[in-house]
């Protein structure tokens, strides 16, 4: 009996309709793409982008050259030169990522004690040539300040989980 | 104008009317083909040039175009580059026979099946003799599978077509829609219409047969060390056969250019409309199954051919002749 049934199921080819069926419901249901550069996903709050060296609300730096953020790189990706400014705060001369070395652990912006380098909501800064991946500190701030809005946003829904 | 030219001219315009939609059809059928695969994997497909991405297939088009046709410097020049052009050649040749209604046909021979079922067979040579020019060890593996299987299924192919020529009593194409009227072959003749179909997609080389271009084990099979425009004639001429293959089925099974049912609303509409739509509800079953179904072992798909397909069509050879004449009804 087992093997008329068998038969009969070959025969009728019914296996083969039973997957035709399955992927005709999956033609109809909605699609899951999304038109990327005009569409996009969802970002975490803790989502760790391209890095911004952020102010203080007046316009000064927040770094203040600890180096721990340096230290804590595990890719060494970080290079930061100190000195005493005029008004005697101490504050960076040089702060270099290099972009190309960077694995986004996001180490930096957990060892910063003000809260200075973070890694920005931004994913979209491909560039056509490798020099332009090696941030220096101007980058840095201006990043700063084209984000801040957002990074501030960012820090603020996830500070209750810091 | 002398008579002569005339006629010469108006063949040309014929033949003219016929290529150009058949290769509109062919770039239409690889967005169709696209846009199915991504829907049932829940993609959009090409979205993006033109209305819904519709123009995806002539910039594709253009691209080859413009890309660099690479010959192998081992390979035999002349036959690497014929063999694509006889293809596309013999997969537009096909289409002198085919009736998309009663009176539009280039040619209304009394052998009409025959004709094509003797072109579809030559298709193996275009194949064959791209994988041999190569003189490369994955063209030619699988130039030798394309040919082993396309005579596999050819003969079931003809053991079908047997059947419904005895149905029919002629070999001509218009003759063969016009004994459908009251039924299409495909309901009485049922198990030969699905026969049929699975052995068209093995013919024209379509998952889940697709072995002679299988990317597992052959890279891309015989046009593997193909390049622009004359990959894109490869593939041109496999699409053109799909549609060929696909009209064929809509000829001996599904009616023609008549309509489902006989009556007012549908009849008055003109038989070329349903002809496309029928052809292109088969290409649509081509690539739904596509998109379903694994691609077969190379053993599976022999055993399919010479162990299952062949005794069964050659049973309901000898089934329908019998029940033709025990009645009968057998056609002068």
């Amino acid at each position: 009996m087992t093997t008329l049934i068998k038969y009969i199921k070959s025969f009728t080819l019914f296996e083969l309709m039973k997957g035709l069926k399955l992927t005709i419901t999956y033609f109809f249901k909605p699609k899951v793409t999304l038109n990327y550069p005009n569409q996009k996903g969802p970002i975490s709050p803790r989502f760790r982008g391209e890095h911004a060296l952020r102010r203080y609300p007046n316009g000064e730096e927040r770094c203040i050259a600890c180096k721990l953020c340096e230290a804590v790189c595990p890719a060494q990706a970080i290079t930061i030169e100190a000195e005493p400014k005029p008004d005697g705060s101490r504050r960076t001369s040089r702060y270099d990522i290099d972009m190309t070395k960077c694995i986004y652990c996001g180490l930096c912006e957990e060892a910063c004690p003000v809260d200075a380098i973070v890694e920005g909501p931004n994913f979209e800064y491909a560039t056509e040539t490798r020099e332009e991946l090696l941030y220096d500190k101007e980058k840095l701030l201006r990043n700063g300040d084209i984000w801040e809005k957002q990074i501030s946003e960012n820090l603020k829904r996830d500070s209750k989980y810091r | 104008m002398t008579s002569l030219s005339l006629e010469i001219t108006i063949g040309i315009l014929k033949i003219f009317s016929f290529v150009v939609p058949v290769l509109v059809s062919v770039a239409l059928l690889v967005y169709l083909e696209r846009k199915v695969l991504g829907a049932v994997q829940l993609r959009k497909g090409p979205n993006v040039v033109g209305p819904f991405g519709i123009l995806q297939s002539f910039a594709d088009v253009l691209k080859l175009l413009t890309k660099e046709n690479l010959l192998p410097s081992s390979s035999n020049k002349f036959l690497f580059i014929f063999a694509p052009m006889l293809t596309l050649i013999l997969s537009l040749i096909a289409w002198a026979v085919i009736p998309i209604s009663s009176t539009y046909v280039i040619a209304n021979i009394n052998i009409g099946i025959l004709y094509l079922f003797a072109v579809s067979s030559f298709g193996v040579y275009g194949v064959i003799i791209a994988g041999w020019a190569s003189n490369s060890k994955y063209p030619f593996l699988g130039a030798l599978r394309s040919a082993a299987q396309m005579i596999s299924y050819e003969v079931s192919i003809g053991f079908v077509i047997i059947t419904v020529l005895i149905c029919v009593g002629s070999l001509n194409l218009i003759d063969i829609v016009e004994s459908q009227k009251n039924m299409w072959f495909a309901i009485p003749l049922l198990p030969m219409f699905v026969v049929f179909i699975i052995s068209a997609l093995a013919e024209t080389n379509r998952l889940p047969f697709d072995l002679p271009e299988d990317e597992a084990t052959l890279v891309a099979g015989f046009f593997t060390e193909y390049s622009s425009i004359s990959f894109g004639l490869f593939f041109l001429a496999e699409y053109a056969n799909m549609i060929l293959m696909s009209s064929l089925t809509v000829i001996l099974f599904l009616g023609g250019w008549y309509p489902p049912i006989d009556i007012f609303p549908l009849n008055a509409i003109p038989g070329i409309f349903w002809f496309v739509i029928k052809v292109f509800l088969i290409l649509f079953v081509f690539l739904w199954v596509r998109a379903t179904f694994p691609r077969y072992r190379y053993d599976q798909l022999m055993r399919l051919g010479w162990k299952i397909f062949l005794p069964l069509t050659l049973i309901w050879v000898v089934i329908t002749s019998a029940f033709l004449f025990y009645f009968g009804l057998l056609p002068n």
